[in-house]
């Protein structure tokens, strides 16, 4: 790891901290008042704040998640640095398009 | 029961990487360290023992072994600590090519000293006047407090992030690389926090203290290499290193 990733995986960590909090109040919150999906729905369609609270988390997410896979790759498995790197852009890859594919599936009208 | 024991079983290493542990028999005695009783398999048992050290008192870093599992200094190791009912373990360190027997390759090791800019660079010359150095100065205590490592590579045996990762400098040269980085004296800490802060550099450390907890100086390279971090991550963001 160098610095521009150090730098990366701790700012990503920092924006996450309170969105995490925060998406878990969310989810007691939905079950405490037993809202359904349409009930969930209703709230989220076209919310702009919705949309910009789980897009900068998923984005977050999927910055700081290859960076800790990458070192668990070099560290632990057989793989080159270049190949480690490319597997870990790959799941960021990955993450950012399942993750925003959810946004849009909760937040486009 | 040591006290009624007068015999020591001991394993050494015995040849290069393919080599084998051999056992011998060694007389016990009084405040006995671990570099006597390989000194004594040597003269007594096996003239052809390659092993490594040259102060006897803790000062110059080269008996540094494998005992029992745990890297130490052999010289200031007794017997009577580490002994487990009277048996000992004795290898070369770890995570270091091995020439023969006990005495690792330590080139690795101070070839990254070199990596991590180890070396001082001096702004003044003899003829300039001595300059003062305040030892109550935030930056000096920071640099007093990592100053005393005598090279052992105790903390690079112990390291687990050095076994992984065959491009990370290991605690002993970023342990380094901070005292001189708090040596106001010093002018290449550009090139300095550049070369840390790069892959295999202070950021690869996991901070989780075996370097510490090894080091027979009790010096604490994870709290100077979360220096090194903090440091490199504002020059970083200032823009006065590149990365
Ligand atoms: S704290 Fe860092 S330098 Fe010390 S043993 Fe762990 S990874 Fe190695
Ligand atoms: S930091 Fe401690 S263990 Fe590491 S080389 Fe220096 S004296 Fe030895
Ligand atoms: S022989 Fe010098 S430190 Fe052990």
């Amino acid at each position: 790891m160098n610095v521009r990733l150090y730098l990366a995986q701790r700012l990503t960590a920092a924006v996450m901290v309170p969105l995490v909090g925060l998406h878990l109040a969310v989810i007691v919150y939905a079950t405490r008042h037993e809202l359904s999906a349409a009930d969930v729905l209703a709230r989220t369609r076209g919310s702009i704040a919705w949309a910009l609270f789980y897009g900068i988390f998923v984005l977050a997410a999927a910055i700081h998640a290859p960076i800790g896979i990458r070192t668990v790759l070099t560290e632990w498995s057989p793989l080159k640095r270049r190949s480690a790197d490319g597997v870990a852009i790959g799941i960021g890859l990955l993450l950012l398009v399942l993750g925003l594919r959810a946004v849009a599936a909760v937040v486009l009208p | 029961m040591s006290n009624v024991r007068s015999q020591l079983t001991v394993s050494l290493w015995r040849g290069g990487e393919d080599g084998r542990y051999q056992s011998y028999q060694v007389p016990l005695r009084e405040n006995q360290t671990v570099l006597d009783v390989v000194t004594w398999v040597q003269r007594n048992l096996e003239p052809s023992l390659a092993y490594r050290f040259a102060c006897r008192v803790g000062m110059c870093g080269s008996c540094a072994m494998t005992v029992n599992g745990r890297p130490r200094w052999t010289c200031r190791t007794h017997v009577s600590r580490v002994a487990d009912d009277g048996r000992l373990e004795i290898g070369p360190l770890e995570n270091l090519p091995l020439i023969k027997d006990l005495a690792a390759d330590m080139r690795p090791f101070f070839e990254k000293w070199q990596q991590a800019k180890g070396a001082f660079a001096p702004s003044k010359t003899r003829h300039d006047p001595i300059e003062t150095i305040r030892p109550d100065s935030p930056a000096r205590r920071a640099a007093d407090a990592a100053i005393e490592c005598i090279n052992c590579g105790v903390c690079y045996a112990a390291c687990d992030v050095v076994r992984w990762n065959e491009d990370y400098l290991g605690p002993a040269a970023l342990n380094r690389a901070w005292t001189l980085v708090n040596d106001v004296r010093d002018t290449a800490n550009v090139r300095r926090l550049e070369a840390v802060a790069a892959s295999g550099g202070c950021h690869a450390c996991h901070s989780h203290q075996p370097c510490q907890e090894h080091c027979p100086l009790s010096l604490n390279p994870t709290a100077s290499i979360a220096g090194l971090k903090r440091r490199t991550a504002l020059s970083f963001l200032k823009g006065e290193i590149e990365a």
